[in-house]
């Protein structure tokens, strides 16, 4: 086949493209620039937009021996995944920008272009696997993106290769070594890309505009403090709410709900963080048929989140909502995060998730 | 291969080659008084006066430099600095709108640390400065201005600009001109001292000659200070140990493209209107960038519309055929031109075009390459260009 190989010019997306090439397939690379200013955007730390990176890219096609490109995509990016990341905080939302990433930019512009431009599919360095045009999770559970993938349909999937799912991420760093990649031993990106300073609380106020409002004890309706802005806070969140009085317990509180209406951040005790049900909508089914009725499942809440026994049912008002009745409790569910549904390590299927209680 | 990208770099002539694999294998630093230190002299010196003699200058006037960037940088900061230590009214730079990255940045960095006011020429929507601009730019305020650099030619859509009339309106107030003519030497007829600039930078790698050596030419009377300081070379204006190899070569390849300019350049004009004529009769809508008439001999730039002009480059690149979109940054993202931008085009057409540029290798071969397979390139891109402006 002949296929694109995106390339952020980390150790995984390299040794993607290696595989790619190894099972014969005529493989361009390709870098996604995502910042109009790629030097400005993530100075020193470990992103996918940088000039060190589009160059570590680069190094890896020269010694796959593949052709090389950059492709400008910060028009689409900061519309689609930076624009949207702010919108949804502003709403009192948790967003997952890799999530929206994958959806909007790497297996829909990016697949779209490579589609028309002749090429039969786009190849990542995401750790899942693809099975029979089904998502599985990786083989290294600690290192498994399939939930940042969920969101794929089975068209995007049909169009999708992940040659790493069956390695753990130290067999990928050795087997880069073996093939001479400079990558190697290149740090693992984290946090959010085009946030340089990894403080997503001040890009917001920046972008934003900092707006002082309440904190209120959900519990007596107390105020107990002010924020600079309720989309800087995060259901579950503890840390960071600079509250001068204990509770009368002594025990944490947690930001139980956010109210951007009115600006206000709710908190109180963990133990109201527990949600036993989850409403999620614009579901996607990959690995089985639209259900009829209730299903058992696994399903997981957030990336790297703990996964719980449920019954999910297409529910409520709406036809097209879920409601998701978990077995054991799962404290901080934050709406805008996806819920995806597995049967093992199975993807069935993934929502947004719009409320919990 | 075909390769359709001389404006980038062209191929070196094997004698450029020759000459400069002799020269590294000769030992001397052209500055030790000995006798190695002699020989290595004479060769600087051979070279000055060929590079001189091919260009219309005097010898004492080449400045050897690495490169046209170099060149650019140490012209605009050198004038600039000269001209406003010797009257401290004097910050004004005029530039023209569609000045290559090496002009255009070492004029905004003037801007941005040295206080420099910029007064840009714009250009009509062929790329042309005219000459009424600049007599309006400078009468404006005649005193104020340190320096005024207009390109002798364009390295993105190759119009040619009527330098010696610029030069003379320039000199009507007293006010040195350079130019940036690394893409007009060996393509067009370049003379100094007729054009009547007071700078003029070249360089090896556009015209057959090595990478990393170039020339300022310098007119004698014309006061520039120093970028490199150090062991005083090049007349007290460009310090470090002479590159005797590149220096060579770059003579060399200088004078060989001038002596041979009338056979190549019309030989390449006519292979470059057969790509454009070739290019028009099978790609309908296809704009053609630049001056009709008054262009670089082997320079075709054309925009092709609903297209991204980075998708039809790499169509073309598995194809075989390389070229160019015209401009690139670090990241090897596209911006789109600021050449076509200040004639006129809307970004997306900018984003639009590419840049074939042909020299003293082309061959009727490569452009029928091009022709062969720039249609099916232009259908794929199209639809590419489409979908993505339309994807959710």
């Amino acid at each position: 086949m002949k296929v694109l190989a995106a390339m952020s010019g980390g150790v995984d997306s390299a040794v993607a493209a290696a595989r790619a090439v190894d099972a014969g397939h005529d493989v361009t690379g390709v870098h996604l620039a995502l910042s109009a200013q790629p030097a400005t955007l993530r100075h020193g730390a470990r992103g996918c937009c940088t000039v060190e990176d589009a160059h570590d890219a680069r190094r890896a096609a020269d010694v796959l021996g593949i052709p090389f490109y950059v492709w400008d995509l910060a028009e689409r990016f900061r519309a689609d995944v930076i624009d949207d990341f702010v919108a949804e905080y502003a709403a009192g939302r948790t967003p997952n920008p890799c999530l929206r990433c994958n959806e909007k930019i790497k297996f829909a512009a990016v697949l779209d272009r490579a589609l028309a431009l002749g090429f039969d599919a786009v190849v990542t360095g995401h750790h899942a696997r693809l099975v029979d045009g089904r998502l599985l999770r990786s083989v290294d559970s600690a290192k498994d993106q399939s939930y940042v993938l969920a969101v794929l349909t089975s068209e995007q999937l049909a169009h999708a290769i992940f040659p790493l799912g069956d390695s753990t991420k130290d067999q990928v760093r050795a087997e880069a070594a073996r093939r001479g990649l400079a990558v190697a031993d290149k740090p693992d990106s984290h946090d959010i890309c085009f946030i340089a300073d990894g403080d997503t609380r001040g890009f917001l106020e920046r972008t934003l505009g900092a707006q002082e409002g309440p904190i209120v004890d959900a519990v007596s309706g107390e105020t107990l403090g002010s924020h600079q802005g309720s989309f800087g806070f995060t259901v579950g969140q503890r840390r960071g709410l600079d509250l001068r009085r204990p509770a009368p317990d002594g025990q944490p509180r947690y930001v139980l709900s956010i109210q951007p209406k009115t600006n206000t951040v709710l908190v109180g005790p963990g133990e109201l963080l527990d949600a036993r049900q989850v409403r999620a909508t614009r579901p996607v089914w990959t690995g089985r048929p639209v259900p009829g009725e209730p299903i058992e499942c696994l399903v997981q809440l957030r990336a790297h989140g703990m996964v719980s026994p449920a019954v999910v049912s297409p529910g409520g008002t709406d036809p097209s909502d879920l409601v998701a009745e978990l077995r054991t409790p799962q404290r901080g569910v934050a709406a805008g995060q996806a819920l995806v549904m597995y049967d093992g390590d199975t993807v069935l299927g993934s929502a947004t998730i719009t409320d919990a209680a | 291969m075909p390769y359709l990208d001389h404006a980038a770099t062209t191929p070196m002539l094997p004698e450029a080659v020759s000459a400069v694999g002799e020269a590294m294998g000769e030992l001397g630093n052209p500055s030790s008084l000995h006798g190695a230190g002699r020989r290595a002299r004479r060769r600087v010196e051979e070279s000055r006066e060929q590079l001189a003699a091919a260009l219309g200058a005097r010898p004492s006037e080449v400045l050897f430099t690495a490169g046209g960037t170099e060149s650019d940088n140490l012209a605009l900061k050198g004038l600039y600095w000269a001209r406003r230590n010797a009257d401290a009214r004097r910050t004004r730079v005029i530039a023209s709108a569609v000045e290559h990255h090496a002009v255009l940045d070492a004029v905004e960095w003037l801007a941005a640390h040295e206080g420099a006011q910029v007064t840009w020429l714009p250009v009509d929507e062929t790329a042309l400065v005219s000459p009424d601009a600049l007599r309006a730019a400078i009468a404006s305020d005649p005193d104020s201005v340190a320096v005024v650099t207009v390109m002798w030619a364009n390295n993105e859509v190759g119009t040619i600009q009527p330098i010696g009339e610029l030069a003379a309106i320039a000199h009507e107030y007293g006010v040195p001109i350079h130019t940036d003519a690394v893409q007009a030497v060996g393509s067009l007829p370049v003379d100094f001292a007729a054009s009547g600039v007071d700078a003029l930078s070249l360089t090896g790698h556009k015209l057959g000659g090595p990478y990393g050596a170039g020339a300022l030419l310098l007119r004698r009377e014309v006061d520039c200070v120093p970028l490199l300081h150090g062991g005083g070379q090049e007349r007290d204006v460009r310090s470090g140990t002479l590159d005797v190899p590149g220096i060579v070569g770059l003579a060399t390849a200088t004078a060989l493209a001038v002596r041979r300019r009338d056979e190549v350049a019309p030989r390449v004009a006519a292979l470059r209107d057969e790509l454009v004529d070739g290019i028009r009769a099978s790609v309908p809508g296809v704009q053609v960038n630049g001056h009709p008439s008054a262009h670089l001999p082997g320079i075709a730039h054309l925009t092709f519309p609903g297209c991204e002009g980075d998708s039809l480059l790499m169509l073309l690149d598995a194809r075989g055929v390389e070229c160019s979109t015209g401009s690139a940054c670090s990241a090897g993202v596209a911006q789109p031109s600021h050449v076509l931008i200040a004639m006129g085009a809307t970004p997306t057409r900018a984003r639009g075009s590419l840049r074939f540029s042909l020299g003293h290798t082309s061959t009727r071969a490569d452009v029928d390459a091009v022709l062969e397979a720039i249609v099916p390139a232009v259908e794929r891109a199209q639809h590419a260009g489409i979908t993505s402006v339309l994807a959710p």
